[in-house]
């Protein structure tokens, strides 16, 4: 397991979703994934990409102007190889 | 024991093709949606960087439908593929520069390739025959059958009965007879159909789901490609389309004014790529100066800037001026008055 960041600043949505959903495919089951964005509407959108594709919202942070969205990567298919 | 079929789904956000993945989805058929970013989707907080929009729902409608719907969703970055089809279109424009046809043969075209890729069996959209004054008729909507390359394997449940059987229902994978035979613009079919799989809430952009639908996009379009001397954008160039007033006082540059404090955040953003102007004795608005501008220029861009501040009736306007160098420096102007600035530096 290991941890990861992806800068996902001053990009608008969906592409924070794009990004996180690309980078997910190149971790492994368990992998910790946070991502800092600046687009409000990430606060929605990860979150839903992580129940459509069943990872582990573990942590959404909204600060000043960024947020910090921290994700477990769920990859069953992984497990069961 | 059959095979389970599997269906990938265009996923706009709206709510036919909701209602036809919900079609296949309840003949037991694996559905996937797919939705394509082409830098022009029109976004329900792409509009809510503006305060003024925050009663909209901050989500991305695809994947909203998505998880109402319980597939998985892909989301595929075509930004760079796609600007063959905003610029070059083979079936040319509709009432702005959307290039309807060329565009759907394009998501379907990709959609088939995705489908391959996969081992997916077919490919679902939420046309209805007749909708669409472009890609919705019935002499287009075999155009994209045979453009695209899927032929066949293309289904349109919400009209399938006023077309020929496809693969799909020709091989018994769904049943044609519980498909549906929706024709023409009325939206009372798809909302009696919604009422009957208990969709209660749902999408319906005013607009469409394009800014290139939009006439005022569109103006600001044709202005980045006539004061360019070509046709060709960058994803940052068509964002930034999106954000602020746009006023273009002289052919070599224009100026993007943030019109509230989301729109100021989000072109914070881009600042350092731009000359810029901020009225430091008022509250007021982050200025973007895009192409070239001298000192009359500047001086000129500057009394735009403290028009727009809480400073436009004063005297003087301390301004902040920020060249592309990073050379720094501040002008006290008089704001322009709103009879100094024609109606056509508005873009």
């Amino acid at each position: 397991m290991s941890e990861h960041t992806l800068d996902a600043r001053n990009l608008l949505c969906p592409l924070p979703v794009i990004r996180t959903q690309n980078m997910a495919k190149t971790l492994a089951d368990g992998d910790i994934l946070k991502v800092i964005c600046t687009d409000p509407g990430a606060l929605s959108d990860i979150p839903a990409w992580c129940r459509i594709n069943g990872h582990n919202l573990l942590d959404a942070q909204k600060g000043d102007k960024e947020l910090i969205i921290t994700i477990r990567l769920s990859k069953p298919e992984e497990r069961n190889a | 024991m059959t095979t389970q079929r599997k269906a990938v789904a265009l996923i706009s956000g709206g709510l036919d093709s909701m209602l036809a993945a919900r079609t296949i989805l309840a003949q037991g058929v694996h559905v996937e949606g797919i939705n394509f970013y082409t830098g022009f989707c029109v976004e329900g907080h792409t509009q809510a960087i503006r305060r003024t929009d925050s009663a909209r729902p901050k989500r991305n409608n695809a994947l909203w439908v998505a998880e109402q719907l319980g597939i998985k969703l892909h989301i595929i970055d075509v930004v760079e593929e796609y600007k063959e089809v905003v610029i070059n279109p083979k079936h040319g424009y509709g009432a702005n520069l959307n290039p309807c046809l060329d565009c759907k043969g394009f998501m379907v075209r990709h959609a088939h390739r995705w489908m391959q890729e996969n081992g997916f069996d077919f490919i679902i959209t939420g046309e209805v025959l007749g909708q669409r004054p472009m890609s919705q008729r019935r002499d287009t909507l075999p155009v994209v059958v045979r453009e695209s390359g899927a032929g066949d394997r293309l289904l349109r449940p919400l009209c399938a009965k006023l077309l020929p059987p496809t693969l799909p229902e020709r091989e018994g994978w769904v049943k044609r007879e519980q498909l549906f035979e929706y024709n023409g613009r009325s939206r009372k079919p798809q909302i009696a159909l919604a009422k009957r799989y208990d969709i209660n809430e749902y999408s319906q952009p005013a607009g469409g789901c394009c800014f290139l639908t939009d006439p005022n996009y569109t103006k600001k379009l044709e202005d980045l490609w006539r004061t360019r001397g070509d046709k060709r954008y960058e994803l940052d160039d068509i964002m930034l389309l999106k954000v602020g007033r746009h006023l273009r006082p002289r052919p070599h540059f224009k100026l993007i004014v943030g019109r509230e404090e989301g729109e100021n955040n989000f072109l914070e953003g881009y600042r350092h790529a731009f000359t810029h102007l901020r009225p430091l004795s008022h509250k007021g608005p982050l200025v973007l100066l895009d192409g070239t501008a001298d000192r009359d220029d500047l001086r000129l861009a500057a009394r735009l800037a403290g028009r727009f501040s809480q400073g436009r009736d004063a005297a003087s306007v301390n301004i902040s001026i920020t060249e592309n160098s990073g050379h720094t420096y501040e002008l006290d102007i008089l704001p322009l008055s709103n009879d100094e600035i024609p109606k056509e530096w508005y873009l």
